[in-house]
């Protein structure tokens, strides 16, 4: 066939084989590389300690904390959804893990699994009452952030008296909990977080189903044209439902990292952390409207995320202008991602 | 693509040679020649015809509370046949659609498929007894790589547990070698679909329900959209389905393009038939005028003549 294909190919201007440079231009991360690459290069230029070891460390750091969740979040809205309870379902997560360990056992790891099933029940919350009412998931999950705020404060009060919990670094099976989601490793002469490797180990999961697994295919689908992919057989509902238990999940790896840093979770954090997800998302290359978007992308936004805000203080700015400069990247790679992408559909 | 309406054109014939790696896997027969025979009767498949329907629908009904949207409405599907279903807007088309789609169920009269009366309960029973519908939005996901969307829902994997994967390999040149048969040569399977033609993304369609082992291919107002060009594209898969051996149901308000590959033409008006003829009954322009409504018709050139304002090349 190739002989006869060939020719023909030939003769038709639209067939040209695409140039690699062209192929690079269509990838969905494209926008956040290069404002990573454009970040890394101005603190590198006017923070003197940037480049350090160290410093690097801190950084990875500081962008895996918002990976775990941007990775799985950045997936639901290649599914067409948002989760706006994804920031305090995390507090959620580290306050039912604790207060369970502490208020009925002397273990930890009880606290954990207990924690893990409730974590997964608000995102099946989610994705049920989402996908029963065909109501938008703004609305939906608009919902659930207040209810979980609610919730936390007042469980919190309830049952310790105080804004926090109580500290549980002295019950069984602490060290080890700490040593999975909050110890320091070193690798190879670097100090790495725990949580980098949880970062990453989601990033390798989340581009693995959603560019090789059948559900994959279906989070793309229904996310780009839902009727569609129903009409073809596409198990809708359950794609959506488990897009949900993804950003649960990653709620809870979240959640337990920060009770196991600071032994004791503040009931009032989280909130505002859902809209730097998605952030992170759409400057990785998410579109808002579902069907679009890359898992290293969001990872990319996060990254950014991390090199600006420790960046600010290696560089000796005031730490106030941090939300100035998140602002305007996120409008920046938006506008990028959308001037990429007109221009390679134009000249495909 | 080069002129899609001159017979000889020579970037068709791909789809008429699979080469020695396309294969003749899916036991469907190799379109033959299909640029050649739009408007000749395909006699090779005479001896299919006269077997048992692949689809009847006798005096089939369906009513929504009090509307009737259909009444008593017959048709035969054959293999290797094209049955047209004409009719003007809010004539019954599309819930005859959704009815052989399995979307509704028919509420009386009989539905045959192979000679055994059945009620479709879903469209996926409808596409196991190998019924398949290519809709006007075509199913089909616009920001999706041709070859994704081609499998959508009925992915080919490999690998066992957590390394079950999607065959790539074989998705993508599946993707290339149905769509090569059906005479469209897509260099690169990567771009998303939405950046195909119109006449393209249906060719895809055909391609997909094809693959999938349709032995009904039911096309909803496949022609609408398109040009004349991209028309004469799609017209040739539905001859091309045709000539694989597919009975073929093309629903559409154009007579012009029902007349160039019909074998029998059920003509709907108000949910009721309104003439049911074979291809060497009726002229086109007979067909053009039962379709119009007759007399409706020319009361409207009449009405419209008269309204008129005379220009410099009227003919009064």
């Amino acid at each position: 066939m190739s002989a006869t294909v060939e020719s023909i190919a030939a003769e038709d201007e639209r067939l040209l084989p695409r140039s690699p440079l062209r192929r690079l231009i269509g990838r969905p991360e494209l926008g956040s590389v290069l404002g990573a690459v454009a970040v890394f290069l101005v603190f590198a230029v006017v923070a003197d300690n940037f480049l350090r070891a160290g410093s690097l460390g801190t950084v990875l750091y500081a962008a895996s904390t918002i990976g775990i969740m941007a990775v799985p979040v950045a997936l639901l809205m290649i599914g067409g959804e948002f989760d706006l309870s994804a920031g305090v379902m995390v507090t959620s997560s580290a306050l039912i893990s604790s207060m369970i360990s502490y208020e009925f056992t002397a273990n930890v790891w009880v606290g954990i699994g207990v924690s893990l099933v409730a974590t997964l029940a608000i995102g099946l919350f989610n994705g049920i009452l989402l996908t029963r009412t065909g109501l938008p998931s703004f609305i939906i999950t608009l919902g659930t952030f207040l209810m979980l705020t609610g919730l936390n404060l007042g469980f919190t009060k309830l049952i310790s008296g105080t804004v926090a919990t109580k500290s549980i670094a002295d019950m069984d099976g602490f060290p080890a909990a700490r040593a999975l989601f909050a110890s320091q490793l070193n690798i190879g002469g670097f100090a790495v977080q725990v949580t980098v490797l949880w970062w990453i180990a989601m990033i390798a999961a989340a581009t693995w189903i959603l560019l090789r697994t059948r559900a994959g295919n279906w989070i793309f689908a229904v996310g780009g044209g839902r009727d569609a992919a129903r009409a073809v057989g596409v198990p809708v509902e359950r794609t959506k439902i488990g897009l949900y238990l993804g950003v649960a999940l990653g709620a809870w790896i979240s959640g337990q990292h920060l009770l196991f840093n600071y032994n004791v979770v503040q009931s009032g954090e989280g909130v505002g952390n859902e809209l730097i997800y998605i952030a992170a998302a759409v400057i990785g290359g998410c579109l808002l409207t579902g069907g679009y978007g890359s898992a290293i992308g969001a990872a990319v936004g996060a990254l950014i995320f991390g090199m600006t805000s420790k960046g600010i203080v290696f560089a000796q700015w005031d730490p106030n202008w941090f939300k100035f400069f998140l602002g305007a990247m996120l409008l920046a790679a938006t506008l990028l991602n959308l001037w990429i992408r007109r221009r390679a559909e134009a000249t495909r | 693509m080069t002129d899609a309406n001159d017979p000889r054109d020579p970037a068709a014939r791909p789809a008429a040679e699979p080469g020695p790696t396309a294969g003749r896997t899916a036991g469907v027969p190799t379109p033959a020649d299909d640029a050649n025979d739009l408007d000749a009767p395909a006699d090779d498949v005479n001896a299919a015809a006269t077997g048992t329907p692949l689809l009847e629908l006798a005096a089939v009904s369906k009513h929504y509370g009090n509307i009737r949207a259909l009444e008593e409405v017959s048709l035969t599907v054959r293999a290797g046949r094209v049955t047209c279903v004409l009719g003007d807007n809010g004539a019954g088309k599309s819930t005859l659609i959704k009815i052989i789609a399995g979307l509704h169920r028919h509420d009386a009269g009989v539905f045959r498929v192979d000679g055994a009366e059945t009620t479709l309960a879903s469209p996926r029973q409808a596409l196991e007894l190998g019924i398949a519908t290519v809709y006007q939005d075509l199913a089909m996901v616009p920001l999706m790589p041709v070859w994704r969307n081609f499998f959508l829902g009925s992915e080919p994997t490999v690998g066992r547990g957590p390394l079950r994967r999607l065959d790539v390999r074989r998705m993508r040149s599946t993707t290339r070698e149905r769509l090569l048969r059906m005479g469209i040569d897509l260099r690169d399977v990567d771009q998303p679909i939405g950046t195909l033609s119109g006449g393209e993304r249906q060719s895809v369609a055909i391609a997909r329900a094809v693959h999938f082992g349709a032995r009904v291919l039911v096309l909803d107002e496949p022609t609408a959209a398109l040009g004349v060009k991209q028309a004469g594209v799609v017209l040739r898969r539905v001859a091309a389905a045709r000539d694989a051996g597919l009975g073929v149901v093309l629903v559409t308000h154009n007579p012009h393009h029902a007349h160039l590959v019909g074998d029998h033409f059920v003509l709907l008006k108000r949910g009721a038939m309104a003439g049911d003829h074979a291809a060497g009954e009726i002229t086109l322009d007979e067909l053009t005028r039962q379709m119009a409504g007759g007399s409706e018709l020319a009361e409207l050139g009449h009405e419209l003549r008269r309204a008129a304002p005379p220009g410099p090349d009227s003919d009064e």
